[in-house]
């Protein structure tokens, strides 16, 4: 991507480091001028539009397309069905590792879903395409379809989430709740979310004989070229994928789906470059999405408000043809030290696209029920949340007794609450009113996340002319790893973050593993850390092995790479540039690469995770229901934070995404035909500007000698969890009502 | 995309003459008409733009003391109007109260009156829906009907309205002025939009090729200026459409209320204007109980059509509050968060 001209605006003081530093994001000036190239910004000579004719039948199978009437429409080329398609090399509905998901790529007229692709029509012009995709009139024999969380005979998948167990216990919990002096148990239920990133999935596919150049927003870049490579029976050298930015993944890009697959056969089928764009109602079907939930907590406590066992059952959805569990009950492994802890799984198979990954998938979920429970409980039990939370704060894992590699959470809820007020909550709900009259609550949340890596690897070069360059093909999805992975990239080269060239986003690149779990700084910064620790090495070795050098004799560990110099580390007065090194050396360049993985014995002897705070204040109008969120305070601790000002705009993020799952986010399915009656952003709501109060974001400081070697948590998803229940405890609190089915409505607010 | 003729008259006459042919519609700003095309709910075969007209985007103020409004004015320009704003808050506080603030900048006064309801069966082209194609039964009224009709439905069309400037201006008297092919004439606003029976195709009494040029509001509107808000219950705090909302305008005078305008709006197939309600208030203080009893009677006729019913509470509600609002006297400013609920609370941003 040498094409792209980052900036990186110093509006900051350096201390010597790159990593910890506020920079502002360096692709940033490039997407306010509109000069960021997405997938769909290119155009390659000769190219055509393809759009999908998706279906609008849940269940069933096609039985005709008028595909004369399509042909016959002014531009259009070609139309591609489940009988005229380019052959693929292997049957999409084979699973060939447990990252593959089956895709509708025409394989049959049979309808599983509405919004499934039914075919393909490509044209000159997008307008021609769109047209014959409506000229194709289908018919379809339809068949009842299964919808809802009581579609039908529920059956214990084999696992949850990522190989997740579907049951896990420790401790007796029916004794726990016999004894208890207090128990609460609820039922909790949390609506189907679809994805609604800003830049819909979008591929623009080019053949040149057997190879095949694509651009495509992808949150793993060879998690997608492997699929690629097996579908079309090609080796994966032959592909090449770009993909510098994405407008949002959110885990709906992390793998091949069916619509980008469909872009490359239609690229076959004409022999032309071929874009495909969804629309955005058509996000709502392939593409994965949040599963609906109904969550039972059964929570007791002894009359000290100690907890004494807590019980976490989730219900959920799958399609009918995968399997993907969202894995909500495995949230109340990590939080509350209950002596007695069960989580276990049910689902039903529903007529939609598969579920998948969504932004803290059964973290999101699962939080908002157990920390509506959680606080159900302290109140139960007359306790004020947080002391309630601390009286049960969990010094070891509790699912597990494994010891934390690090929990500062304590510092969390501390800061967050002396930021927020909240020593001020009255412990009664439904006793504070503002001027005008109107109900204020508030509410708090605890927030974890997992601290996951994945495997990948970096290469790193450093240069006669004093420039560096680190290659990795990572991933920005707006979250900014075009900025935070260049300053470890820096630090690791010990240079100036503007003498390192830092290629990402490409696939000839070495392999950054998946961007998902929050793990891609940690990942990719662990293998950037050693490629860099590798070319200074390397390049040490020149130095201290040759007698002409003033580091002649210093040994490998025996110097410091700063500023671009190899410095003696026991008598700083001796030091040599890396071009004075490389020139004597007569090398154009070092270079060496690094790989990052999860340690396991770490991972073995530690519970790993993030954690946070949430503390949330609402208004209610007390006669017409209507909620505001007025304030939000959340802090969090995330180990090392690389960049604090990315990362308070992921903890926003998460926070608004929090807030928005509490209050708005609900796709409304037909009870009958099982389509999404409110596929656009005019009726599916997410907050809007006016929705979104004052957010005051806290980063604890936090230093963990295990996660990795740089001590880096991760912050993508962990905003979600605890804001969502800190909204809706504190929507109790305001009114006294408990509501238990999300987004909390208007109706329900009615008394 | 369909292919269709587009046309740019020169003059009113013109227009008509050329929406006047089967398949044709008026285009305005089109952020209504052109999602419904790309949804394929509308098929015309004709766009007649109708930007380019020349005298349609006045508003003038006439002698005898009404205020006209030509149709292609924004929704911003009327609300931003500064006389316009002074003398018909509660109409400028509807406005700014719908959609967003692209979108207002857009959207104009005759597109606004004609926008079609916003029921989800209606837009999804694969549902039955009366209004979309008659006769082919309403998918609405076993469905997901929860934002639906408790006010004027029928067994054909449970479907609302969706405007909220059409709520003001029906409790204002305005009047719809309108060229068709024979001619110049005009109706009551009241009179424009139909509720469904038996044929919830027709949305409104307008003909083929009659077009909005104007609407006018009538000397006596002017008189509420004093105690007139606009309320919305939404289920965001800005760009959304109204669960419910209510216009109320009083004319109190020593005290006791001379006059009262209410209507409401989210509940029906037209902007509801309430007058039971108002006879009630006629002549008495404005009180709770008074407002209760007016509220109580503006729903009488209510029933649910769906999973509705806590709409007709809520309306109830809202009527109460938005009277006792207009009681309390219009605010001297429009409210950084218009018609909310939340229109009290300070630091807000405008939106
Ligand atoms: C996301 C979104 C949110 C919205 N939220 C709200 C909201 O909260 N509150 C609200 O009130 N509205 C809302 N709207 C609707 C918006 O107010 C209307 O789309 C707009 O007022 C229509 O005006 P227009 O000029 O764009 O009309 P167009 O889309 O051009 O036309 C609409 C209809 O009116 C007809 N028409 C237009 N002008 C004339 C005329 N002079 N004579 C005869 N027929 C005519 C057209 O043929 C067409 O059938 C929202 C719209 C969107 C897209
Ligand atoms: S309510 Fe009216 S608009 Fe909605 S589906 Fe029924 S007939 Fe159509």
């Amino acid at each position: 991507m040498s094409e792209l001209n980052l900036t990186s605006a110093p509006t900051h003081l350096r201390h010597g480091s790159s990593i910890g530093q506020p920079l502002t994001r360096r692709d940033g000036i490039l997407k306010v001028k509109g000069q960021a190239t997405y997938a769909a910004d290119n155009h390659p000579p000769g190219m055509l539009f393809a759009v999908m004719a998706v279906s609008s039948i849940a269940h069933g199978r096609v039985t005709s397309l008028d595909v004369a009437a399509a042909k016959r429409h002014p531009g259009v080329v070609d139309v591609m069905t489940p009988d005229h398609k380019p052959r693929l090399a292997i049957d999409p509905e084979i699973k060939t590792n447990p990252f593959v998901f089956r895709m509708e790529v025409l394989q049959s007229n049979e309808v599983r879903y509405a919004n499934q692709p039914i075919a393909v029509v490509i044209a000159e012009t997008l307008e021609a395409a769109t047209e014959g995709a409506v000229l194709l009139a289908p018919r379809y024999e339809t068949l009842p379809a299964l919808i809802g969380l009581d579609a039908g005979e529920s059956y214990v998948p084999p696992v949850v989430g990522v190989g997740n167990p579907t049951e896990n216990h420790r401790g007796d919990v029916e004794a726990g709740l016999a004894s208890a002096g207090k128990q609460i148990d609820s039922i909790y239920e949390t609506p189907p979310q679809y994805h609604n990133a800003m830049e819909p999935h979008a591929i623009v596919a080019a053949w040149n004989g057997d190879s095949l150049q694509i651009d495509m927003p992808t949150q793993g870049l060879m998690l997608s070229l492997g699929r690629i490579a097996e579908l079309f029976g090609i080796a994966p050298d032959k592909i090449h994928i770009r993909s510098p930015f994405l407008g949002g993944g959110f885990g709906s890009k992390g793998l091949m789906s069916g619509p980008p697959t469909l872009g490359i056969m239609a690229a076959k089928l004409v022999g032309k470059p071929v874009k495909l764009v969804l629309r955005r109602e058509q996000m709502y079907g392939p593409v994965g999405h949040r599963a609906p939930t109904r969550q039972r907590l059964r929570i007791g406590a002894d009359g000290e408000g100690r907890l004494t066992a807590l019980d976490h059952h989730a219900r959920t959805v799958s399609s009918t043809f995968d399997d993907f569990y969202e894995p909500a009950a495995d949230a109340s492994h990590t939080l509350y030290a209950a002596p007695a802890i069960r989580t276990s799984h049910d689902a039903v198979r529903v007529n939609t696209g598969t579920p998948l990954f969504m932004r803290a998938p059964g973290e999101a979920t699962g939080s908002i029920a157990l920390e509506s429970a959680i606080d159900e409980m302290a109140w139960t039990c007359g306790i004020d949340p947080l002391a309630f939370r601390l009286k049960n704060y969990a010094e070891v894992e509790p699912i597990t007794g494994k010891p934390f590699s690090s929990k500062a959470l304590r510092a969390c809820y501390e800061q967050g609450a002396a930021r927020f007020g909240w020593s001020k909550r009255s412990l009664q709900p439904r006793q504070m009113r503002d001027d005008a009259g109107l109900l204020v609550g508030w509410g708090m949340g605890t927030a974890t996340f997992p601290a996951l890596m994945f495997q990948a690897e970096a290469r790193a070069v450093l240069r006669r002319d004093g420039s560096g360059a680190m290659e990795i093909g990572a991933h920005d999805m707006g979250q900014g790893a075009w900025t935070a992975l260049a300053q470890i990239a820096a630090d690791e080269l010990g240079l100036d973050i503007d003498r390192v060239e830092f290629k990402a986003g490409s696939s000839d690149l070495p392999d950054a593993g998946i961007a998902g779990g929050s793990a891609h700084t940690a990942t990719a910064g662990a293998a950037i850390h050693s490629a860099g620790a590798a070319v200074i090495a390397k390049l040490a070795d020149l130095a201290t092995n040759d007698e002409r050098s003033p580091l002649f004799g210093a040994g490998n560990a025996g110097v410091i790479a700063r500023d671009g110099r190899l410095i003696r580390r026991d008598d700083e007065s001796r030091s040599e540039s890396y071009p004075e090194i490389l020139a004597r050396a007569g090398v154009a360049e070092v270079e060496a690469r690094g790989t990052g993985a999860p340690n396991p014995a770490a991972m073995e002897e530690y519970a790993m995770h993030a954690h946070g705070a949430v503390f949330a204040e609402v208004k209610v109008d007390p006669e017409l229901g209507q909620v505001r969120v007025t304030r939000m305070v959340g802090a969090f601790a995330a180990g090392r934070i690389v960049n604090p000002h990315l990362v308070k705009s992921q903890l926003f993020g998460g926070m608004i995404w929090g807030m928005s799952f509490a209050l708005h986010e609900e796709a409304i399915t037909d009870r009958r035909s099982g389509r999404i009656m409110n596929a656009n952003l005019g009726e599916y709501h997410i907050p809007v500007n006016a929705d979104v109060p004052p957010l005051d974001v806290i980063t604890v400081e936090e230093h963990d000698p295990h996660v990795n070697a740089l001590g880096i948590k991760g912050v993508g998803e962990i905003g979600i969890t605890g804001s969502a229940g800190a909204v809706a405890n504190a929507v109790w609190h305001a009114t006294g009502i408990r509501v238990r089915r999300f987004p909390i409505k208007i109706e329900e607010l009615l008394t | 995309m369909k292919q269709f003729d587009y046309v740019r008259p020169a003059t009113v006459a013109e227009a008509v003459a050329a929406a006047a042919q089967p398949g044709a519609v008026y285009l305005a700003a089109g952020t209504n008409l052109l999602d419904l095309m790309k949804g394929g709910v509308s098929r015309p075969d004709r766009l007649v733009d109708v930007t380019h007209l020349d005298g349609l985007d006045g508003i003038e103020r006439l002698a005898d003391g009404s205020l006209r409004i030509g149709a292609l004015v924004s929704n911003a320009d009327l609300a931003h109007d500064a006389d316009f704003a002074k003398s018909y808050p509660a109409v400028a506080e509807a406005l700014l109260s719908g959609a967003s603030a692209q979108l207002r900048n857009a959207a104009t006064v005759g597109g606004n009156l004609l926008q079609r309801t916003r029921c989800a069966y209606f837009y999804d082209t694969a549902s039955r829906c009366n209004k979309r194609e008659a006769g082919s039964g309403c998918d609405a009224r076993e469905g997901e009907n929860r934002t639906h009709a408790v006010l004027g439905w029928s067994e054909s069309c449970i479907a609302t309205h969706p405007s909220d400037f059409c709520v003001p201006l029906v409790a204002l008297d305005a009047i719809v002025e309108i060229e068709g092919r024979n001619g110049r004439r005009e109706m009551a606003l009241d009179a424009l939009h139909r509720l469904p029976g038996n044929s919830p195709e027709r949305d409104s009494a307008l003909e083929p090729g009659d077009l909005i040029v104007a609407v006018r509001l009538p000397p006596a509107a002017r008189g509420f200026a004093a105690h007139a808000r606009y309320l919305k219950v939404r289920e965001r705090t800005s760009y959304a459409f109204a669960v419910v909302s209510a216009a109320a305008a009083l004319r109190i005078e020593n005290g006791k209320i001379a006059e009262t305008r209410l209507a409401l709006g989210g509940i029906a197939a037209k902007p509801w204007r309430a007058r039971v309600a108002e006879d009630v208030l006629m002549g008495v203080t404005p009180t709770a109980d008074a407002f209760q009893e007016a509220a109580w009677r503006a729903l009488t006729d209510a029933k649910p059509s769906g999973d509705n019913a806590f709409k007709i509470e809520l309306a109830r509600r809202i009527v109460v509050r938005a009277l006792t609002l207009a009681a309390a006297g219009t605010p001297a400013r429009i409210p950084a968060l218009p018609a909310s609920p939340f229109a009290s609370t300070s630091g807000a941003i405008h939106v």
